[in-house]
C-alpha cells in the first residue's frame, strides 16, 4: 500500500514538468497551428537558464524567483523565434513550418553547447524543500509534494486567463477559427507573440523546475519531446485540461511500468497513445478540426507534365555518369552515390504520399526501419540469401504501411502526422527494448551483401538498378490514372468522391506503395552499411525524410533526388567542422526563409523564367 | 616522327610515371592514423580522450615520430554517436584520407559495428573505449582489438569486493541496453562463481538517460536488499544518486557502482557524490608513480585542466598505435595485426600488454571507495588491480570466441 501510494506520488510529481511543456505545446499548437519541434529545445534552455540564475538568487525564495526568472528569459526566446522566423511561415504549409522549427532544434543544440559546455549539470536541490517526509511509511521528497501542487496551480492560472480575461477569450476564440477573429480586427500578429511567449516561458519554466529532480544536459531536448507529443495528442490537441489529464496518465503509467514491466518503459506510452486515439481519434478532449485549411503540402501550380526533351537528355546524362561512376570516382565517392541513391528512393517513397497524396508522415522511418529489420532479422535468424532478404524488405514495408494506413488514414492533417510518429515511435521502442531479439542498441551486424556482390562497386550497381528503378516506377505511377486519382484525392476529396473515386482505398494503396519503396530503400541500407540499429526508425530519421522531401521542393517530381543529394553532401561537408549543427540548422532555416519551394523547384522556376523570356 | 618513335614516347613515359607512382615517397611523409569518437553525443566523456590522444601524437612526434622520422597525423571526426555513422566515416578514412587504421569511440554498439566493418574489410580497428566483451569474445575478430578494461574485467574487480562485504541478499539497476545487460550478468557470474548463496531479490533497468529515478528508487527500497550494484552513470547517475539518498535508499546497504569513480561520473556531482560506494575508477590525484606523475604534469600544463579517465584511455590509445607501428615496422594493416597481437608497451599506469589469444589489452583499473572532500567525490582506499588478473582462463576465452 505504502509503496503503491510511493509510486503515484513519484508519478505525479513527474507530471508536472511534462504538463507544464506539453500545455505550452498544445496552447501554441492550438491558436498558430504550428506543430513546434523545438519545444523540447525551449525546455532545456529553461533548465540551462534556471541553472545560471541559481549561481546568483540563493534561499526558497531565491529558488522560486529564479525559476522565473527562467521562464521569462525562454519567453522572450521564444518571441525572438516567432517574431523571426515563424512569423513568416503561418500561411505556408505544415511541412514548412516543421521543418523550420526542426532548425532551430539544432541551432539551440550547438548555441547550449557553446554557452554552457558540454558538463552535465546537476540541479542544486530547492531550498527549503531539500528533505522527504514520511507518508504511509514511504519517504516522499517535499519538492516532490511541491511539483504536485504546483501544476494544478499553473493549470488554475491558464483556465483563469482563459475564461477571465479578454485575451484568453481572444486565444480561444483563435483556436476555435483564427480567420473569423483577423476578421473582426483583432492584430493576429500580437496575439500570435503572445501565445508563443507564453508557450515558451511555460517550457521554460517546466524545464527549471526539473532541475532539483535532475539537472540540465544535452539530451533533454529531444529527450522530453516524444512524451510531450504523446500528452497533447492523448490529450488532444489545442487542450489544456487534455494535456493536464494526459500528462497524469502517462506519468503515473510510467512509474508504474517500472515496477512491474522494468524493461518496457518505453514502449507504455506509445501503447497508451495507440489505444486512446482508437477510441478517440482526436485525443480524450480534442476536436475535429472545424477549419479545411489549405491542402497540408501545399498545391503544385501546374500539372505534372512528362520530361521535356532538354531534361531527359539531363536524365539520361545523369544515368550514364552514375554508371561510368566506378570508373572515375574514388571508392568514397562510390560510397556516398550508395547512400545518396538508398536515400533517394527513401525520400521519393515519402514524395509520392506527401506531395501527390497530401499525407504528411512524420513517422516514415517506420517503413524504411521496418524493411531494414525485416531483412536484418531474416538474415539474423534464418540465414536467408541476400536476394530473398531484398525481397522480404519491401514486402515488410509494404505490410507495416498497410497496419499503419489501416489505423491512421481515418485522421487527417496534423493528427494523421501525429499517429505515424506515435507508430513509428512504437515500432522504435520494440527495437531498442527487446534486445532478445532485436540486439537492442546494439543492433543487428554482419549482415554483409552475397559474395557475388560484396565488392563495393558490385554492391552500388545493385543499388543503382534497384533503387533507381523503383524511382522510375514511382515516377511512373504519379503519371498513371492511380496517381490522378491521388491528386484528385487530395485536391478536393468530394469532387473525388463524386468522380467514383474510392478516396481511402486510394491513400491506403499509395501508403502501401510508398511503404514498399521505402521497405526496399531500408533493405539496400542494411546490406550497404552491414548493420542496422534502433537509429533506422528514430524521429530523427524521419525528419531526414521531411528535410530531403523538403530541400529538394515539395511540388517537384525530381526533388527528392537533389533532396537526398543535397543533404548527404551538405552532412558530409558539414560534420567536418566544429558547429555542424549550427550551420545545418542556419542553413535548414535559410532555405524555408528564401527558396521555399526547394532546390529542384528554384531551379525549375528559374530555367522556366528563362524559357518565357 | 615516326610510329616507333612515338611508341617508343609512350612506353617511356608511361614507364616513368609507374616508376613515380610505385616509388616510396620520401621518408618525411606523415603516418595517418583515423580517430573518432561521440563528441557532439557525449561530450564530457570524449573530449578529454581527444586531448589525451593529442598530448601523446605531441609527444610522439617531438621524439622524432615513427619509422625513422615519420610524423604522426590524426584525422578527427566525430560519429555522432551512430554506428552506421561510424563505418561511413571509416570507409572515408580508409578511401580518401589513406589511414593506417582507425581507433576510438565510446559506445558499445558503435565500436560493434566497427568490429564487423574491420572484419568484413580486413582493416584494422583499435577500440578504444568501448566496454561491450562481445567486442573481443563472442564477435571478436582478426582485425579488432580493444584497450580499456571491458566490462567482465571490471565487473569482476567488483565482484571480488562485493564477495568480501559479505552481503547475500543483491539488487541490481543498469541502462537496459546491452552495456548495461552485460555488467550485470558478468557481475552475477563471477559474485555466484565466489559466495555460491546470494540471491539477486531485484533487477531494475531503467532506459539510457530517460530514468525515472525516483520510481526507480522506491522499486529498489521496495525489494529490500542488502546491497546494490548500480550500473547507470551520466545524469541517470545524478538522479539516481539524489532521488536514493533522499529516500534513505543507501543507508546501511553496500553500494557498488561500475565505473563510478571515474572523474567523469564523479565531478558533476560535486558533493553530493554518493559516500562509501566501492568503485571502480580513476583517482588521477592521487596517483604518484613517476609515470602518472609525469603524464599528469605534461597534461595540466598543456591544458590547464586535469585529467580524466578518458584522458587517460586517448593516451594510451596513441601510445599503443606508434608501438604496434614501430614493431611492426611498416603501416600495412596484415603487419600491424601481428605486430599488435602480443604487443608490451609502457604507459602512465604500467605495462601493458595485448594479449594474442582475444586481443583485449591488460590495462587495469583503480578499485576503491568514494568519498566527499572539499565539496567534490573523490576516490579514496583505492588500488591498482592489473586487468590481466581478472580475465576468465584461456580455455573459456577460447571457447567463447570464434575461431580465425
Amino acid at each position: 500500500m505504502g509503496l503503491l501510494v510511493a509510486q503515484l506520488l513519484a508519478g505525479l510529481a513527474n507530471a508536472a514538468a511534462l504538463f507544464l511543456v506539453a500545455s505550452g505545446l498544445s496552447l501554441i499548437f492550438g491558436v498558430t497551428r504550428i506543430v513546434n519541434f523545438a519545444h523540447g529545445s525551449l525546455y532545456m534552455l529553461g533548465a540551462y537558464c534556471g541553472y545560471t540564475a541559481l549561481q546568483y538568487l540563493t534561499g526558497p525564495l531565491g529558488f522560486w524567483a529564479a525559476a522565473l526568472a527562467a521562464a521569462v528569459a525562454v519567453g522572450l526566446f521564444g518571441l525572438l523565434v516567432e517574431c523571426l522566423i515563424l512569423r513568416r511561415l503561418y500561411k505556408a504549409p505544415e511541412l514548412f513550418q516543421l521543418v523550420a522549427t526542426f532548425g532551430v532544434v539544432l541551432v539551440v543544440q550547438d548555441l547550449t553547447l557553446m554557452l554552457w559546455g558540454a558538463e552535465d549539470l546537476l540541479g542544486p536541490r530547492a531550498p527549503g524543500l531539500d528533505r522527504a517526509v514520511m507518508l504511509f511509511g514511504q519517504p516522499v521528497p517535499e519538492y516532490d509534494l511541491a511539483l504536485i501542487a504546483v501544476a494544478p496551480l499553473v493549470l488554475l492560472g491558464l483556465w483563469l486567463l482563459m475564461t477571465k480575461t479578454r485575451a484568453g477569450i481572444l486565444i480561444r476564440a483563435a483556436t476555435q477559427d483564427r480567420e473569423m477573429v483577423g476578421a473582426l480586427g483583432i492584430n493576429q500578429s500580437l496575439l500570435f507573440s503572445g501565445v508563443f511567449f507564453l508557450g515558451a516561458a511555460l517550457a521554460g519554466l517546466g524545464g527549471a523546475l526539473q532541475l532539483p529532480k535532475g539537472g540540465a544536459d544535452l539530451t533533454l531536448d529531444l529527450g522530453i519531446l516524444a512524451p510531450a507529443f504523446v500528452v497533447v495528442v492523448i490529450g488532444g490537441m489545442g487542450s489544456i485540461g487534455g494535456a493536464f489529464v494526459a500528462a497524469v496518465l502517462i506519468s503515473v503509467v510510467n512509474v508504474f511500468g517500472v515496477l512491474y514491466l522494468p524493461e518496457s518503459t518505453l514502449v507504455l506510452m506509445y501503447v497508451v497513445m495507440a489505444v486512446v486515439l482508437l477510441v478517440r481519434p482526436h485525443g480524450l478532449f480534442g476536436r475535429a478540426e472545424l477549419q479545411a485549411g489549405p491542402p497540408a503540402a501545399g498545391i503544385p501550380d501546374r500539372p505534372l507534365a512528362p520530361l521535356g526533351p532538354r531534361w531527359r537528355t539531363a536524365a539520361l546524362a545523369l544515368i550514364g555518369l552514375l554508371a561510368v561512376l566506378p570508373l572515375i570516382g574514388s571508392d568514397f565517392a562510390l560510397v556516398l552515390a550508395t547512400d545518396i541513391v538508398v536515400l533517394a528512393l527513401f525520400a521519393a517513397s515519402l514524395h509520392f504520399m506527401l506531395s501527390l497524396g497530401g499525407l504528411i508522415s512524420f513517422g516514415h522511418a517506420a517503413l524504411f526501419g521496418g524493411g531494414a529489420y525485416a531483412a536484418a532479422l531474416a538474415v539474423t535468424y534464418a540465414e536467408t540469401p541476400m536476394e530473398l532478404a531484398l525481397l522480404l524488405a519491401p514486402l515488410a514495408g509494404g505490410w507495416l504501411a498497410f497496419a499503419i494506413g489501416w489505423f491512421c488514414l481515418r485522421l487527417t492533417g496534423v493528427y494523421f502526422a501525429m499517429l505515424t510518429l506515435a507508430f513509428a515511435q512504437l515500432l522504435w521502442s520494440l527495437a531498442f527494448q527487446w534486445t532478445e531479439v532485436t540486439g537492442g542498441d546494439d543492433g543487428l551486424i554482419g549482415i554483409w551483401p552475397a559474395a557475388w556482390a560484396s565488392d563495393g562497386t558490385v554492391y552500388y550497381y545493385l543499388t543503382i538498378v534497384l533503387g533507381g528503378g523503383a524511382i522510375l516506377m514511382l515516377r511512373h505511377l504519379a503519371h498513371s490514372p492511380f496517381g490522378y486519382a491521388l491528386r484528385a484525392a487530395r485536391d478536393s476529396e468530394k469532387r473525388a468522391r463524386v468522380s467514383g473515386i474510392r478516396v481511402d482505398r486510394v491513400r491506403l494503396a499509395a501508403m502501401v506503395v510508398s511503404g514498399t519503396m521505402a521497405g526496399l530503400a531500408g533493405g539496400l541500407f542494411v546490406f550497404s552499411k552491414g548493420s542496422v540499429f534502433p537509429s533506422a526508425l528514430e524521429i530523427a530519421r524521419s525528419f531526414d525524410a521531411l528535410i530531403m522531401v523538403f530541400l529538394g521542393g515539395v511540388d517537384a517530381l525530381g526533388g527528392p533526388l537533389v533532396g537526398a543529394a543535397a543533404l548527404t553532401l551538405l552532412q558530409d561537408w558539414l560534420s567536418r567542422l566544429e558547429s555542424w549543427r549550427l550551420l545545418l540548422g542556419l542553413a535548414v532555416i535559410a532555405i524555408v526563409l528564401l527558396a521555399p519551394t526547394g532546390i529542384a523547384g528554384f531551379a525549375g522556376r528559374l530555367l522556366r523564367r528563362r524559357e518565357a523570356s | 616522327m615516326t610510329i616507333r618513335t612515338v611508341f617508343t614516347g609512350l612506353a617511356l613515359g608511361a614507364a616513368l610515371l609507374t616508376a613515380a607512382a610505385t616509388a616510396p615517397s620520401h621518408a618525411a611523409e606523415s603516418v595517418k592514423i583515423g580517430d573518432m569518437n561521440s563528441y557532439t553525443r557525449l561530450p564530457a566523456f570524449t573530449v578529454p580522450y581527444k586531448m589525451g590522444l593529442d598530448l601523446a601524437v605531441e609527444h610522439i612526434n617531438a621524439r622524432g615520430g615513427v619509422l625513422g622520422g615519420r610524423m604522426i597525423e590524426v584525422v578527427s571526426r566525430d560519429d555522432l554517436g551512430k554506428p552506421d555513422e561510424a563505418v561511413k566515416i571509416a570507409e572515408e578514412m580508409f578511401s580518401r584520407d589513406g589511414v593506417a587504421l582507425v581507433s576510438g569511440n565510446l559506445f558499445s554498439h558503435v565500436g560493434l559495428a566497427l568490429a564487423s566493418y574491420a572484419k568484413q574489410k580486413k582493416k584494422l580497428y583499435l577500440a578504444s573505449e568501448p566496454l561491450a566483451d562481445a567486442l573481443v569474445w563472442e564477435k571478436g575478430n582478426r582485425y579488432t582489438f580493444r584497450l580499456r578494461p571491458s566490462t567482465y574485467m571490471q565487473a569482476a574487480m567488483l565482484a571480488e569486493e562485493a564477495a568480501k562485504t559479505g552481503a547475500k541478499r543483491w539488487a541490481t539497476i543498469a541502462p537496459n541496453y546491452a552495456y548495461g545487460k552485460e555488467a550485470v550478468a558478468a557481475f552475477k557470474q563471477v559474485l555466484t562463481k565466489l559466495v555460491p548463496d546470494v540471491e539477486f531479490v531485484a533487477e531494475q533497468w531503467p532506459a539510457l538517460f530517460k530514468i525515472d529515478a525516483a520510481a526507480e528508487a522506491q522499486a529498489l527500497a521496495a525489494a529490500n536488499p542488502e546491497a546494490i550494484y548500480n550500473v547507470t552513470f551520466g545524469s541517470d547517475l545524478a538522479k539516481f544518486a539524489r532521488e536514493g539518498s533522499l529516500r534513505n535508499l543507501f543507508d546501511g546497504k553496500t553500494m557498488l557502482g561500475l565505473l563510478g569513480g571515474e572523474p567523469e561520473y564523479l565531478d558533476p556531482l560535486k558533493d553530493e557524490a554518493p559516500e562509501g560506494w566501492i568503485v571502480t575508477g580513476y583517482p588521477w590525484y592521487a596517483i604518484e608513480t613517476s609515470e602518472h606523475t609525469a603524464f599528469k604534469e605534461a597534461y595540466e600544463k598543456r591544458y590547464g585542466d586535469y585529467p580524466r579517465n578518458g584522458s587517460l584511455v586517448g593516451y594510451n590509445t596513441m601510445l599503443s598505435i606508434a608501438a604496434a607501428i614501430e614493431k611492426a615496422g611498416s603501416t600495412e594493416t596484415e603487419a600491424l595485426v601481428e605486430a599488435f597481437k602480443g604487443l608490451k608497451l609502457a604507459t602512465p599506469v604500467g605495462e601493458i600488454t595485448y594479449r594474442a589469444i582475444d586481443h583485449q589489452s591488460t590495462m587495469g583499473a583503480f578499485v576503491g571507495k568514494t568519498a566527499v572532500k572539499d565539496g567534490k567525490g573523490v576516490m579514496v582506499d583505492w588500488s591498482y588491480r592489473d586487468g590481466a588478473d581478472y580475465l576468465p582462463s584461456d580455455d573459456e576465452v577460447r571457447a567463447l570466441r570464434p575461431a580465425e
